[in-house]
């Protein structure tokens, strides 16, 4: 070839070109076969092998569950606790037959046949390698049994866990709530990530409120595991942080009595510190397990209790709303103080019912006979409504209101628990807005009148009604109402109280009127002709208190109103609030008793053993 | 060759490929591998629709590019290529100098949205070749050989700089194909290998700590099973426990518990094997083959040395990505930060193939009648 002068020949490049493919494609064969070689080796030749190393993946990263915080009482004693259980769990992909395995379990007893369908489900839900909980909470006996057999039944396992025990059960039910699955609606809410392997979240109550103190944080171990998944040993643990301990502000004497005392009927007690708004007793009743609503309820259980009557669900004391009838007597005769509409010596003739001016309509007295001449004092201690329906028309509803709403009624108290209803202190401009119909907005003189004795439209909580008591006990001063006493380390056993958190105080001017309304609660269980006198008597300590009968419907002019007449649903509520000792209180209490007819002969007496319980306790320093 | 005279001809579709300048036996293969890669990244990232979406945009703008490549004139290619080397090799200088640092380098510009210069590389040095090498006569005089490799290796020089040692071995591997079919005498060929083996210690010198952690461990996986052998140990496990017909579609137990690293982006074939067994992974490599095989039919019946070179080292490049991948999943070569080509999720890798593709198609439908004589 000449290499003087080269030019472009198409036709050899081609050739060239052609060859140089040819020997690329031949590279290329190559090079795939020792691919799909590989492959064959990989997936066939070695395919045992890699198949068992796969099986049990030599290193298993699983997440460990934090250890849930301990509900207290400000004693220190245990209302919720952890209690290892254990769960029967079955890993599809390691099971040879499941059918059989099944059926095999049922034969032991540890599934009930008709709950095949439902476990098969549950296992289609689930990856075929990811290990399937098909019966929580095993007994001891169904453990021991399991435990004999298990050599037949490859892919199933018993794993224990700690679940969540209430040694109290219902008595703190509402008080505590209960934990449960954690749904979707929960997943909106939490870091999915501290919650890997948590089975259990807060529901209601103070499992609620305090869910991101109780639960803590997840950790994760590295399982060294063999061909069948069994755990072998930890090689590395990032350890869970346990929940925060929750010391609550109860006393748990105090609430158990509270509880006895309430046994059998639809009602509600809360008592307050009023030195600091601690909520010393939170009883709802009738209640629930919470045991077993934290252990699982069938839809068809839980069922039974949401239709329940009696609604053992609702929490009363929270979100409970009942017109407060007398109890709020000693605060409309405070309104009355401070707008100077009334003096203590003020007498008003009670001749058993009241009267508008240019009207016939006559509002009742509780005593036909009436009290005859009677001032403030009297007026709350024997509860007399004329007193009060004469109070209220010279103070005017706007004043009454702003007053009540001063102690915190008919609104929501902050308490540190979800789902707090507020109730309701009416007033002409409410009425303006609640109503369509124009008729209806106007706001009638009678209603003042009945507002004055805690009817009509008026709407309380027990919490509210304990949070009044404890402000007149302490002369106006407010503390926001708390569940929460303090935090505790779970580990270092350190305490982090919680301090109280102050209020808007009640000022009524004059400090001197306190003492005119405390003396006439001092009355309702001390005096001579106390309303309440008969469960004030023998009590080591002097009470002060007040009953309240709120209409569940009315009755009609001139008829007279017979208990026994009426549907046991249809009787009176009976409420009550009290504080003690009188000279320096450190309990302030409200009872409500759905129905319960008459305040200071049924809500009373619960009242004073909720007191007497709890200082009798507080002074042995227990 | 006269497909462009069968104008008002054929089905709507029919018409469309043409008007498009579309292949349609390539574009079939590429749509197949995108299907079974949306089936298999469904699984890989554990069902997730937010990254099945980020990767349908990646795919629609990656198909978009191939569109627009196709219907470039190979003319203007020619004309183009020194300019977008330049560009390109610009670039490059601008990310070592201001990049952005993802995963330990720098291999990202950010002009809004972010894109790898590297990309740009893996067209535009196959495409300069072939213009040099269209240029004179062939075989290449040493000179002109000369000239090639220096154009390989500054870029290539650059990109391990990043350093992206993956990206850099493909450039040099497209360069030197491209210099291959371009008739690169036989005593070069033994002269560059021997030169090569010897450079090998040098290599070794300049090598991160890391890099050569990945060649040691190729060797001997098992001196750190929980370090650097992890990802090889548990890849072959995946594949190796999938057996002939594979554990079944989300039902692979490395990839969806997590032993699996990297598994919907560089060890995606692993993912493969565990789920869909040996079938799965073979029909794989047949679909790559048919596309590289059409590659190579459109490289050996395009009309000059330009298109002829370029088909052909894109074609090839093609089939080396694969095999670098799935030989470093299987463990056969060190792991090298390599996507699986059209599979992987993420990077800009996928719109560069297609556009590689697009000028594959370009080329097969752009010929005219009298072209393989005008030059």
């Amino acid at each position: 070839m000449a290499r003087a002068v080269r030019i472009k020949d198409h036709w050899a490049e081609q050739r060239l070109f052609v060859t140089r493919l040819v020997i690329a494609g031949i590279f290329i064969a190559v090079l795939t076969t020792v691919m799909l070689t590989r492959l064959v080796e990989l997936q066939l030749v070695q395919y045992d092998f890699y198949s068992a190393q796969s099986q049990g993946n030599r290193i298993r990263l699983q997440p460990v569950p934090p250890t849930r915080g301990l509900i207290l009482d400000r004693h220190g004693r245990v209302l919720a606790e952890n209690q290892a259980s254990f769960d029967l769990e079955l890993t599809p992909e390691q099971v040879p037959d499941l059918d059989d395995t099944l059926d095999r379990l049922v034969g032991l007893g540890l599934l009930g046949a008709e709950q095949l369908p439902e476990v098969r489900a549950e296992i289609g839900r689930h990856r075929r390698f990811d290990a399937v909980a098909v019966r929580t909470r095993l007994g001891d006996e169904d453990v021991a049994r399991f435990a004999v057999n298990r050599p037949f039944f490859e892919g199933v396992e018993i794993r224990p866990r700690l679940s969540r025990r209430y040694p109290y059960g219902p008595a703190l039910a509402h008080a505590l709530g209960y934990v449960g699955g954690i749904s979707a609606a929960d997943l909106q809410e939490i870091d999915a990530v501290a919650y890997a392997g948590t089975q259990a979240i807060g529901k209601v109550s103070v499992e609620r409120a305090f869910e991101p103190d109780l639960h803590g944080q997840s950790g994760q171990e590295q399982v060294v595991v063999n061909a069948r998944g069994r755990s072998l040993y930890t090689l590395d643990r990032a350890g869970a942080r346990p929940g925060e301990d929750v010391v609550l502000a109860l006393d748990l004497d105090a609430q158990l009595a509270a509880w006895d005392a309430l046994a059998g009927r639809r009602g509600a007690a809360v008592a307050i510190d009023p030195a600091t708004g601690e909520v010393l007793v939170f009883v709802s009743t009738p209640a629930y397990d919470p045991n077993v609503i934290s252990a699982g309820l069938s839809r068809k259980a839980y069922a039974t209790l949401q239709e329940d009557i009696d609604k053992p669900l609702f929490n009363r004391a929270l979100r409970g709303t009942y017109p407060p009838g007398s109890t709020i007597k000693p605060i409309v005769a405070l309104a009355a103080l401070q707008a100077g509409t009334m003096t203590p010596q003020d007498r008003v003739w009670c001749g058993g019912s009241y009267s508008l001016p240019g009207s016939s309509h006559r509002y009742r007295d509780w005593k036909p006979e009436g009290h005859g001449s009677i001032d403030m004092q009297g007026g709350i201690e024997q509860s007399c409504d004329v007193y009060f329906y004469s109070v209220a028309r010279e103070l005017g509803i706007q004043r009454m209101a702003d007053v009540l709403k001063g102690f915190g009624l008919g609104a929501v108290t902050g308490l540190d628990m979800p789902g707090e209803k507020g109730g309701l202190v009416p007033s002409p401009a409410w009425k303006r807005t609640a109503f369509r119909n124009p008729g209806n907005q106007v706001w009638f003189p009678g209603e003042t009148l009945i507002t004055g004795i805690g009817q009509g439209y008026m709407l309380v909580t027990p919490l509210q009604l304990a949070h009044a008591a404890a402000a007149i006990a302490r002369r106006g001063v407010r503390f926001q109402p708390t569940m929460l006493h303090a935090t505790r380390d779970p580990i270092s056993g350190k305490m982090h109280p919680v301090e109280p958190a102050p209020l808007p105080a009640v000022d009524i001017g004059d400090p001197r009127h306190w003492d005119t309304i405390v003396a006439g609660m001092h009355g309702v269980m001390h005096g001579a002709r106390g309303t309440a006198r008969a469960v004030g008597m023998g009590a080591a300590f002097q009470m002060a208190g007040k009953s309240g009968t709120a209409q569940v419907f009315t009755v009609a002019q001139n008829q007279k109103y017979r208990a026994a007449d009426v549907a046991e649903r249809m009787r009176d509520h009976a409420l009550f609030i009290a504080f003690a000792p009188l000279e320096e209180p450190r309990i302030a209490v409200a009872v409500v008793v759905e129905n319960g007819e008459s305040g200071s002969k049924v809500a009373a007496p619960i009242a004073r053993r909720v007191m007497e319980t709890y200082l009798r306790t507080a002074a042995g320093g227990a | 060759m006269s497909d462009g005279n069968r104008r008002d001809r054929g089905s709507v579709l029919a018409r469309f490929l043409r008007w498009a300048h579309l292949d349609p036996p390539l574009l079939a293969g590429t749509l197949a591998i995108l299907t079974f890669a949306t089936l298999v990244l469904y699984s890989a990232t554990g069902q997730s629709l937010g990254a099945m979406q980020a990767h349908a945009g990646k795919v629609a703008v990656a198909l978009g590019a191939m569109l627009v490549a196709a219907r470039v004139d190979p003319t203007w290619m020619r004309r183009g290529a020194p300019w977008l080397y330049v560009v390109g090799l610009g670039l490059l200088g601008l990310v070592l100098v201001t990049g952005d640092i993802a995963k330990g380098g720098q291999r990202w510009l950010d002009f809004g949205i972010r894109f790898q210069p590297a990309e740009i590389m893996k067209l535009a040095v196959p495409m300069t070749l072939a213009r040099l090498l269209h240029d004179r006569p062939l075989p290449p005089s040493l000179l002109l050989v000369i000239a090639c490799f220096v154009m390989v290796m500054v870029p290539a020089g650059l990109i391990a700089l990043q350093p992206d040692l993956g990206t850099a071995v493909l450039i040099v591997l497209t360069g030197v194909t491209a210099i291959f079919l371009g008739g690169l005498g036989w005593r070069y060929i033994v002269g560059g290998i021997t030169l090569a083996l010897a450079a090998l210690p040098a290599l070794w010198m300049v090598m991160h700590d890391y890099q050569r952690k990945r060649v040691l461990t190729l060797l001997d996986p098992d001196s750190d099973p929980l370090g650097a052998g992890y990802h090889i140990i548990q890849s072959k496990i995946a594949i190796g426990s999938g057996g002939f017909f594979g554990k079944g579609w989300l039902n692979g137990s490395q990839g969806q518990l997590e032993f699996l690293p990297e598994r919907s982006t560089d060890f995606i074939f692993a993912v493969i094997g565990e789920e869909w067994g040996l079938m799965g992974a073979v029909a794989l490599v047949g679909l790559y083959l048919f596309v590289v095989g059409r590659g190579l039919y459109i490289a050996v019946t395009a009309p000059d040395t330009f298109t002829r070179l370029l088909a052909g080292s894109l074609s090839i490049t093609f089939f080396f990505y694969v095999f670098v991948n799935s030989a470093m999943v299987t463990g056969l070569l060190p792991v090298v930060g390599v996507p699986l080509p059209l599979v992987s999720m993420g990077g800009t890798s996928m719109v560069t193939l297609l556009a590689g593709f697009g000028i594959l198609m370009s080329i097969q439908t752009h010929r005219r009648l009298g072209d393989a004589v005008r030059r």
